[in-house]
């Protein structure tokens, strides 16, 4: 038996009007920007870029200038993506720290010190990445110790275990590789002599997210698995399945910049990547993204590796001492936080005019 | 008189030792509307969610047309045409408001890889199907649910539960939160549900929006069913007092005409 009850008329209170939807106006238009979540990310990444255009002069603006700012925008924006989308899902990865270095070490054992080929290196620390993800994603969900505890201990465990294992099998915490030109030209090569490919690489995923997030049902189940994973789960989406693809795609993220390093550089290092745990944070939640989850998206997240890019790369044509970088940034961290939530509390309020919200 | 749509037979569920639920057991029709009546912690929401997927039954059966079911998730429910709005949940309040109706069972138009989410339509059914249920000042699907009011909210995952579900709706305490007109209007929607030949399960604590809309009644205390009557069999007073369980009620009483006494001594 099917029964549609959506074709029956309007229920009683036949003094109500129906409204037709107001045509697009000026304000109206003012009121879908403010809505947006990455508004508030947008006037961050604008306001520092004209503060180190004026500070930070010429040189800035050159392509060296660009350069610079791009390479490290490039490099945590890879990062920063996935761990921007696991925040939506509500979720956080502080394991990308000791995945880059760990998938870092692997391509520069397997290729370099043992000698195989490339492609088998490559493979191998992208798996790295991928399986790190998979016990994160698989312990999260099992245990339902949050995201934060488990992926610390990922973090610690890692960088332990790679430690321990490049000094067996290397003997060495360091390790050298000579990339061929196919695996150069792909992963670690500058263009023009200063712009790292890694940016195509950021470009290339960032239109793959924007895609999933926005025009998918994917897309759909992680603001939903974000919001309320309860009531997503009520409505079928396999919310574990999702959550620990998501993990999975971080851990991928940063074995990819782990290789892109690797490749780039001529070498592994056991230290590398612990900064990028705290800054891809800072920049997506700079971005706009709801450290609680639910709320976010990829341009946001963008602008927010671009802000964090400009300040911590501006800082060094400004002439002044780079240990204001660290203030800015966390002024900067502190200011966009109040002001994204302004910016929620208005697109929470739009549409209902002088009404006041509830609950 | 035609297999129930959903029969409970002797349903019992503990968690980790605690029994939330005994040997209940329960029929729903087709036309009808079963009110679920019970105090705080009586196991009204436990039903529920054997009901909708999310908890398997300890012991007892539930059958579906008179064939026998076991739900191993949500979505086996929704399957069987069971649609549930659950306490405290069913609406993303950061989403939009067409984005939030078709969680999980998203329309796509195009191809292949192209294969994507159809937001438009999506905005659009979200915003007529709510108007459809007298809500009709939302005119934009991309409105974020959290500026809604609470019975707009409420209606908004009412009309999703009515729109995928095909025969029974299940509402747990939809009108707890609201004021009367809002819950006049909830209230308004499941008549329209039964009479479009939905059987709805109505959990409530709010006696007299059981009375107005039941067909049949059951009340559970502390896990077990009390009591199990059709329309017009108990007055308000005598459900009223099953529900607090009686005695609770005539102490209150007592207490009260003391203080009032000392009260009016002084
Ligand atoms: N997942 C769970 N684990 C352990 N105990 C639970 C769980 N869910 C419910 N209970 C217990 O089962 C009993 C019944 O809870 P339930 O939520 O079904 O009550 P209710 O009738 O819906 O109450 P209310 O009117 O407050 O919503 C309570 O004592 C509750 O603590
Ligand atoms: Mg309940």
């Amino acid at each position: 038996m099917t029964v549609d009850i959506t074709r029956q008329e309007p229920a009683g209170r036949g003094s109500a009007p129906v409204i037709p939807p107001s045509k697009p106006t000026a304000r109206s238009s003012a009121a879908q920007l403010s809505r947006r979540s990455e508004t508030g990310a947008l006037i961050g990444t604008i306001g520092v870029f004209i503060f180190f255009c004026i500070f930070g002069g010429a040189q800035f603006l050159a392509t060296g200038g660009a350069a610079s700012w791009l390479n490290i925008a490039a490099e945590l924006g890879i990062v920063a993506i996935p761990v921007g989308l696991l925040m939506i899902a509500g979720e956080l990865d502080l394991s990308v720290g000791s995945v880059l270095a760990a998938s870092s070490m692997t391509l520069a054992t397997v290729s370099g010190y043992w000698g195989l080929p490339m492609g088998v290196g490559i493979l191998a620390a992208l798996a790295v990445g991928v399986g790190t993800g998979f016990v994160n994603g698989i312990l999260v969900s099992r245990t339902k110790v949050p995201s934060f505890v488990v992926t610390l201990a990922t973090n610690f465990s890692l960088v332990g275990l790679t430690l321990g294992l490049s000094r067996l099998v290397t003997g060495t915490t360091s390790v050298a590789i000579a990339p061929d030109a196919t695996s150069k030209n792909i992963f670690g090569t500058l263009i023009a002599g200063q712009f790292e490919v890694a940016i195509f690489w950021w470009i290339g995923i960032a239109a793959v997210v924007i895609w999933i997030l926005q025009m998918t049902k994917f897309g759909n189940w992680i603001f939903a698995i974000g919001g309320d994973a309860e009531s997503a789960r009520a409505t079928g989406i396999p919310v574990t399945k999702v959550k620990v693809g998501l993990f999975m795609t971080s851990g991928f993220g940063a074995a990819l910049v782990g290789v892109i390093q690797t490749i780039l550089y001529n070498g592994a290092q056991v230290s590398n990547g612990q900064s990028f745990v705290f800054n891809s944070i800072i920049a997506v939640v700079i971005g706009g993204v709801l450290l609680t989850g639910g709320y976010g998206s990829v341009w946001g997240i963008i602008l927010g590796t671009m802000t964090f890019a400009v300040v911590s790369q501006g800082i060094y044509y400004t002439g002044w001492n780079s240990d204001w970088a660290s203030l800015i940034l966390g002024i900067l961290l502190l200011a966009a936080v109040l002001m994204n939530n302004t910016f929620r509390k208005l697109a929470l309020s739009a549409g209902i005019g002088t009404k006041k919200l509830k609950g | 008189m035609t297999a129930p749509l959903l029969r409970l037979t002797n349903v019992s569920k503990s968690f980790a030792g605690t029994n939330a639920l005994t040997d209940i057991s329960l029929e729903v029709h087709a036309g009808q509307v079963l009110c679920l009546l019970g105090d705080n912690g009586a196991g009204k929401s436990t039903l529920i969610k054997i009901l909708s997927g999310f908890h398997t039954p300890t012991s007892g059966t539930v059958e579906v047309n008179g064939e026998k079911v076991v739900f191993n998730s949500p979505r086996d429910a929704s399957s069987y045409g069971i649609s549930t709005v659950h306490q405290f949940g069913g609406t993303f309040p950061l989403m939009g408001v067409g984005r939030s109706f078709f969680v999980g069972v998203e329309p796509t138009k195009g191809w292949g890889p192209f294969k994507h989410f159809d937001k438009k339509t999506a905005g659009e059914i979200a915003v007529r199907e709510m108007r459809n249920l007298g809500i009709t000042r939302v005119t934009d699907g991309n409105r974020l649910v959290g500026s809604l009011s609470g019975g707009e909210r409420q209606s908004l995952a009412i009309a999703r539960a009515v729109y995928f579900g095909a025969n029974v709706l299940i509402l747990d305490e939809p009108t707890a939160a609201l004021g009367v007109k809002e819950a006049t209007h909830v209230l308004r929607i499941i008549m329209q549900a039964r009479a479009q030949g939905l059987a709805v399960i109505f959990v409530t604590h709010n006696v007299l929006h059981a009375m107005t809309v039941g067909d049949r009644f059951a009340v559970l205390i502390h896990g077990s069913k009390a009591d199990d009557f059709k329309k017009g069999e108990r007055t308000r007073e005598e459900i009223t007092d099953l529900m607090a369980g009686g005695e609770a009620m005539a102490e209150l009483e007592a207490e009260v005409a003391q203080f009032q006494a000392t009260a009016d001594a002084q």
